[in-house]
């Protein structure tokens, strides 16, 4: 029988000529990664254990990009202890200050993680890299010890589920509004345990960038893993990135699905997920009178050139509406010195933007834009849930980075149709 | 092992950001994480629950981030095991290797906010009122983690071995 790309990833690393769904296997670590707010649970742990040493020093990551620049003392305090054990232990991929980006388009940007890789990373997020066709999942502070010591982890491999794409994209529509359409369809626990497999010729067609965004929501919908197909554009992304050899797998013919969606791209409009579920999902037209307070381009989900790209399209010559708060946030140095020298941030501040640094600080209500009782905000963002982005009484809608940068000159929910 | 407390009730989908509010991440004392554990719901939370009482709640609890955080605040506030429909994945490795017990049953429909319950962890029967319900049971490979005293014992030990 035939197996899955993720379940070949998976027996790769296990050592094991064949793994199926549901079996129990020990396995290899390509990268280990933390953050700000889950590396320190995982450096107690690490002492509490007396370990002495991290497995390999070059497949240990620290990015402090949450609650960065340091939002208050315990934050900087936290930071401060990453440091120390980083210099401690010689640990080569530290990232921080001018380095530090949104940890999810910093490593694959850095060629950190490279396809047929197993990832594993103490934030939800890392199914992010799974657009490079490899493996990833998130997992919490103590399995993250566990890894960082050892190198290996236990994982039960996840069935599969197919999700075939073909058609043409409308305008304006990006890999965001399919995984919201997909989320919506399938419910926040649709792929719970699972792998979320994209494939077919629409999704060959998107960027690595909007591949990216799809993989990163795969943990909306429950799933344990998103997984792409490596193609030409990947491996041309790889090209002058991938700090290290790697290697491409391929679901077989007669590989084993749990289930199969086709999805017709060319009827796929805009979608925003209302709160507080990203499940919630609506087609923009139905939303149009919805005034907001905030809008945030930003995050792991949609940071990246592409989205920053869209927005500035959008928002060029025109201003954010009054009364409304639009923040950019580039998710990494390298996209925001691009962003720079093709005028995206120029266009952002005439229009009336602010352009924060690369922090995931306003998506988890952390910093850098908090939502008072009763405001609302369109984010391109990843989870809208009671609270997520301030007071309980605060609401989140989740779009793309087009409904985003229309809604901020409207000022109330738009198509970008509407301001253009 | 039978546990037995007053049962208090969550619906759906109780994700990470009501368990504990991203806010409070900074923080890793569990004393201070259980003080905001279920904020958003239930600002008192804290103040009401006592040691031993028990959470019941319906599909896909502890769902979205993973914050280990979120077991860790529970099980500051002396809660044993959380009893639900179905729990997320990374919250399920989470709440085991910091020893909070789950139970995948059915019994939110049974129950109402502050009746007594009595769950069995390993045989997995439930007992409420006069009726008993079978979990689905704990998979093996988590007991053999329990009964090793957790990840972190287990890692312990091999280190040791080692050296």
């Amino acid at each position: 029988m035939g197996m899955t790309i993720t379940e070949k990833i998976l027996a790769d690393h296990a050592e094991k000529a064949f793994v199926e769904p549901g079996e129990i296997i020990d396995s290899r670590v390509d990268i280990v990664l933390a953050n700000d707010i889950t590396a320190p649970l995982s450096l107690e742990e690490f002492e509490k254990v007396e370990a002495r040493d991290v497995f390999d020093k070059e497949r240990v990551v620290f990015v402090l990009d949450h609650f960065t620049p340091n939002k208050d003392i315990i934050s900087a305090e936290n930071c401060k202890k990453i440091r120390e054990f980083s210099k401690r232990y010689g640990i080569k991929h530290f990232y921080e200050g001018g380095q530090c980006g949104i940890e999810h388009a910093l490593l694959p940007e850095q060629g950190i993680v490279v396809p047929g890789d197993v990832v594993i990373g103490a934030d939800s997020h890392t199914c992010t890299y799974g657009a490079l066709g490899a493996f990833a999942t998130g997992m919490g502070s103590t399995d993250i010890t566990y890894a960082m010591v050892t190198g290996r982890i236990w994982f039960k491999v996840p069935e599969s589920i197919k999700f075939f794409c073909y058609g043409k994209w409308q305008k304006w529509v990006t890999g965001k509004d399919l995984i919201l359409h997909i989320i919506g369809m399938i419910g926040v626990d649709g792929a719970l345990y699972s792998a979320m497999e994209f494939d077919g010729e629409a999704i060959l067609d998107l960027s690595m960038d909007s591949r990216m965004t799809i993989a990163n929501m795969a943990i909306e919908a429950g799933a344990k893993n998103g997984i792409f197909r490596v193609d030409e554009k990947t491996i041309a992304y790889e090209k002058d990135r991938a700090k290290r050899p790697y290697k491409i797998h391929e679901s077989d013919k007669d590989a084993k699905y749990k289930e199969i969606f086709e999805i017709d791209i060319g009827k796929l409009g805009l979608k925003v997920a209302c709160p507080s579920l990203p499940s919630n999902v609506k087609d923009v037209e139905e939303l149009n009178s919805i005034e907001i307070d905030q809008v945030v381009i930003g995050s792991c989900t949609n940071g990246r050139l592409e989205d920053l790209e869209i927005a500035a399209n959008i928002l060029k010559g025109k201003k954010v509406a009054p009364w409304v708060r639009c923040i950019i946030i580039p998710a990494t140095p390298e996209i925001y010195k691009q962003s720079l020298k093709s005028g995206y941030l120029e266009a952002f501040i005439e229009a009336g933007c602010i352009i924060s640094a690369p922090t995931c600080g306003p998506c988890l209500g952390g910093h850098m834009g908090i939502l008072a009782k009763g405001e609302k905000a369109v984010a391109t963002t990843n989870r809208n849930f009671i609270g997520r982005m301030g007071h309980p009484e605060s609401e989140v809608y989740l779009a793309g980075p087009a409904v985003a940068a229309a809604t901020a000159i409207k000022g109330s929910i738009a198509h970008p149709s509407h301001v253009l | 092992m039978i546990l037995k407390g007053k049962i208090w009730k969550f619906g759906h989908n109780i994700d990470t950001d009501i368990i504990i509010p991203a806010r409070y991440l900074a923080h890793t004392d569990p004393n201070i994480l259980g003080q905001h554990c279920m904020e958003p719901l239930s600002p008192d939370f804290n103040k009401k629950v006592k040691p031993g009482d028990i959470i019941v709640a319906g599909f896909n609890f502890g769902c979205g981030s993973s914050r280990e955080h979120a077991p860790i605040a529970i099980s500051a506030l002396g809660i044993p095991v959380v009893i639900a429909r179905s729990f997320a994945r990374i919250f399920y490795r989470n709440a085991f290797n910091k020893g909070l017990a789950l139970i995948e049953a059915d019994i939110y429909d049974l129950t109402q906010e502050g009746d007594l319950v009595e769950v069995d962890i390993f045989s997995g029967i439930i007992k409420i009122k006069d009726k008993t319900v079978k979990a689905k049971p704990i998979p093996p490979f988590m007991v053999e983690l329990i009964n090793s005293g957790g990840l972190m014992n287990y890692l312990k030990k091999k280190l040791e071995e080692k050296r």
